[in-house]
């Protein structure tokens, strides 16, 4: 053990031994990338199918706390980008992992991330293969940020996307709405919430394989994170130039997150998740998509909740409780909680 | 939820309907001759868009959405003035979160936060006071905005300061008062309104009896109403029987929350705390006499306007609203959003002209939110 | 304007400073019980309450909440009652059109 410091210093930025016992002791010995060199060099039996395709995407993670009631910005920084290779139909396969750590960070905290990182990496089967470190100056960065980058596969014959979405086909999430979002403001603790409630943060990468599995004609399908379910459904439906219709009593929403959007005003339909998707498939297909979500335990809470309509094109809508109707819309910017 | 769900049963919203439908049926009244609703409250706004009771209710009845939206009546110089206290050294000025986007002349505060200055969203003016124990080398200002509502919080917030000998927290003061606009619109010669639904958190705190000239003197029906959906339904339907019957009364559909006298204990926070303004300016309306509150001068220790010599306590600026913004006449009800030739043009929720698009309760970001599209294209 | 919500109150949390702790649907908070405080304060447990900007505001009337909801069950009631009536006059009419 040559790392002693209990707190990151811009020392361990510097490119000198103290960096080198940094990411010897505290990543690459918990990730254990391939090689020695500054590149990952991969390779996958699934490359090799005629027709495959390789996914990319990234994301950047910035978190308040850094450690919340279930997950941690590392779990997060692994399931975000899973989740985004995943429901574009890909077998999310490899991760890089860049760290942005402000001066003073715990070491011991950054040492837990990891560990969680590392752990959700091997749930959703994908391996850290490369990553990097920089440390700025105390105030320059809120503890820690984490960019991830993932590349996937995907397999011959899957294609789905918003543009393949269809009037009549079957809306449905993987789980209740919210939990995210309203875990985070609980913990953040200036608004002196307390709650029994946990993010959802979840891979959701063999999920998505299973329902594309059992229901090959899925169509499309996003992971509902900022913006919430509303901001997601908003962007496909105008992608696909369909309307979306929602059956208020169908959504999914646990107690506590009503309780908290009921104490500041908020609109669950635009609370972050983490750790849910929501997938359009043709009717027929509808019940078998759903058996298949809820065979695993990403996704026991799986519901239909509305339908895609021919137009108007882009309107996302709700069918109240008694009948009624209201348009739920883009927001401007971010839910503000509320007295009136 | 308890004393929530019960009152969102659409079986009993259906009845409700019908039974509106009938007596709506019994005046007469149609979508070319409607029965003008006024529901005061920005709460009652939101249920209304919120559970799409505008289209599941008879023709015959026309909603006019009135001006009990703290935020939306607030006027620009008051932003204005908000902005500077925050950007002061050593201020960390805190607010509901309903009040970041509201537009000033200059920037709003959220703008004013990007740009440096230390401004907190908190739930409540506890946190506010809490934020106040916690820094004592700072100076810690609470936005008070709101109707009878919200300003017995205030007001308590105030009296526990000065019990803890607080010297570092204080209140930039902006609470009004819900019967005197009322007054006012009633007095307009324009005014086309037939009965009014009541705010029902407003008449918790001042009971029922504040609304009796609206029916005594005026001849208006007056319920006063809870804000779920069938409250809102119910109370309708008590206003229409009123004039199916020819009368005018105040009543009180919202008894499990809203004594007739209101609560003692708030009324005499508000009483020791605050004193009436002479007028206050709101946003729309112009200076509405005796409709603002102001800090009395024994907690003028607390006052932000005396801490700082900002505002009224300056003497008011005046300064001009937005040339082309016609949320005065939607406010008053003259003009619906949609007849506002400003509305999804030059004022949208993206880029808010008035208040009324800016506040997730004004009438016209309501109508945007939940109706958008569909309002437009009509 | 001015968003209240019922919630119950669990304990007393600070009797001097009349704070309690609430809850809405699972989720906790700590409130002001001033305006609602009787001689005393430990019967507020238990106690439904309306709370707004975290001060507890009134004392909800359970008595008239189930007045407030029989009055609607009544309205249902008669409201089946006239479709009733509207259907077997709809059942007539073709019969005697028949």
């Amino acid at each position: 053990m040559a790392l002693r410091d209990t707190h990151v210093t811009l020392a361990h930025g510097g490119g000198g031994r103290a960096m080198r016992d940094l990411i010897e002791e505290v990543f690459t010995g918990v990730f254990h990338p391939p090689g020695s060199e500054d590149q990952a060099r991969l390779m996958d039996e699934a490359l090799r199918q005629p027709g495959a395709r390789l996914a990319f995407t990234t994301d950047s993670f910035v978190v308040t706390p850094l450690e919340f009631p279930g997950g941690d910005i590392g779990k997060l920084a692994v399931c975000g980008t899973v989740n985004d290779l995943a429901v574009g139909g890909a077998r999310p396969l490899w991760l890089s992992a860049a760290f942005i750590i402000e001066e003073g960070c715990e070491i011991a905290l950054l040492r837990r991330i990891v560990a969680t990182m590392a752990a959700e990496a091997a749930r959703a089967g994908v391996r850290i293969v490369t990553g990097d470190t920089k440390v700025v100056d105390r105030g320059k960065a809120d503890g820690i940020f984490i960019t991830t980058a993932g590349i996937g596969v995907i397999p011959p014959g899957v294609d789905i996307g918003a543009a393949r979405i269809r009037p009549g086909d079957a809306v449905i999430v993987n789980g209740v709405l919210g939990d995210h979002g309203a875990a985070i403001l609980a913990a953040r603790g200036d608004l002196a919430l307390s709650s029994d409630l946990d993010s959802d943060c979840a891979s959701l990468g063999h999920l998505m394989q299973a329902a594309l599995a059992a229901a090959p004609g899925i169509t499309a399908a996003r992971d509902c994170t900022r913006g919430g379910l509303a901001s997601a459904l908003n962007e496909m439906a105008a992608e696909a130039s369909i309307a979306v219709e929602l059956d208020e009593t169908r959504l999914p929403l646990r107690p506590e997150v009503v309780g908290v959007c009921e104490i500041l005003g908020l609109d669950p339909l635009y609370l972050a998740n983490e750790g849910r998707l929501v997938l359009f498939c043709p009717p027929e297909q509808a019940a078998t998509a759903l058996a298949a979500l809820r065979s695993l335990p990403e996704g026991v809470g799986a519901v239909q909740i509305g339908q895609a309509l021919s137009g108007p094109p882009g309107r996302v809508s709700l069918r109240t409780a008694f009948g009624g109707a209201r348009i739920v819309d883009m927001l401007v910017g971010e839910q503000l909680p509320r007295i009136c | 939820m308890k004393f929530a769900s019960e009152f969102r049963d659409p079986v009993a919203a259906r009845a409700l309907l019908s039974a509106i439908a009938r007596k709506v049926d019994e005046i007469g009244a149609t979508r070319a001759r409607p029965v003008h609703i006024m529901e005061i409250c920005g709460g009652h706004t939101h249920s209304i868009f919120r559970y799409g009771l505008d289209k599941l209710i008879h023709e015959g009845i026309e909603f006019i959405h009135g001006p009990g939206c703290p935020v939306c009546v607030l006027p620009m110089a008051r932003v204005d003035e908000c902005v500077e206290i925050a950007e002061r050294p050593g201020v960390i000025f805190t607010t509901f979160g309903d009040a970041m986007r509201v537009p000033g002349h200059r920037k709003s505060l959220l703008q004013a936060k990007s740009t440096g200055a230390d401004i907190r969203m908190v739930y409540s003016p506890l946190d506010a006071l809490e934020l106040a124990r916690r820094n004592p080398g700072r100076e810690v200002v609470f936005f008070g905005l709101g109707f009878e509502t919200t300003t017995p919080s205030t007001a308590l917030s105030i009296q526990q300061a000065a019990r803890e000998g607080l010297t570092n927290f204080s209140v930039f003061c902006n609470h009004i008062t819900v019967p005197e606009p009322i007054k006012a619109l009633l007095d307009d010669p324009d005014m086309c309104l037939d009965g009014f639904i009541g705010p029902g958190h407003v008449s918790m705190v001042i009971g029922i009896h504040p609304y009796d000239f609206i029916a005594r003197d005026y001849g208006k029906p007056i319920v006063v109403a809870g804000f779920e959906p069938t409250d809102l339904l119910q109370s309708v339907l008590m206003v229409v029987t009123q004039i199916a019957e020819g009368r005018a009364a105040i009543e009180n559909q919202y008894a499990r929350v809203v004594p007739e006298h209101g609560n003692p204990v708030s009324l005499a926070a508000i009483a020791d705390v605050y004193e009436r303004r002479a007028s206050f300016e709101w946003r729309g309306l112009g200076e509405i006499d005796a409709s603002g509150l102001r800090i009395r001068s024994r907690y003028a220790a607390f006052d932000a306007e005396e801490k700082f010599g900002i505002g009224y306590a300056a003497g008011s600026r005046n300064v001009p609203e937005v040339e082309g913004c016609a949320c005065g006449a939607v406010m008053t009800g003259k003009l619906k959003p949609t007849g506002c030739p400003q509305f999804g043009k030059g004022c949208t929720p993206d880029l808010p002209l008035g208040a009324l698009m800016v506040s997730s309760e004004g009438a016209c970001a309501a109508y945007w939110q939940y109706a958008g599209a569909r309002v437009a294209a009509e | 304007m001015c968003l209240g919500i019922p919630g119950r109150i669990t304990a007393i949390t600070d009797a001097a400073r009349l704070m309690a702790m609430a809850e809405v649907s699972g989720v906790r908070r700590e409130v002001n019980v001033a305006c609602v405080a009787g001689a005393d304060l430990d019967a507020l447990v238990g106690q439904w309450v309306l709370i707004h900007v975290g001060f507890a505001m009134s004392l909800i009337d359970e008595d008239e909440a189930a007045k407030t909801l029989d009055a609607l069950r009544d309205l249902g009631e008669a409201q089946e009652t006239l479709e009733q009536m509207a259907r077997s006059d709809e059942a007539l009419a073709v019969e005697v059109g028949a």
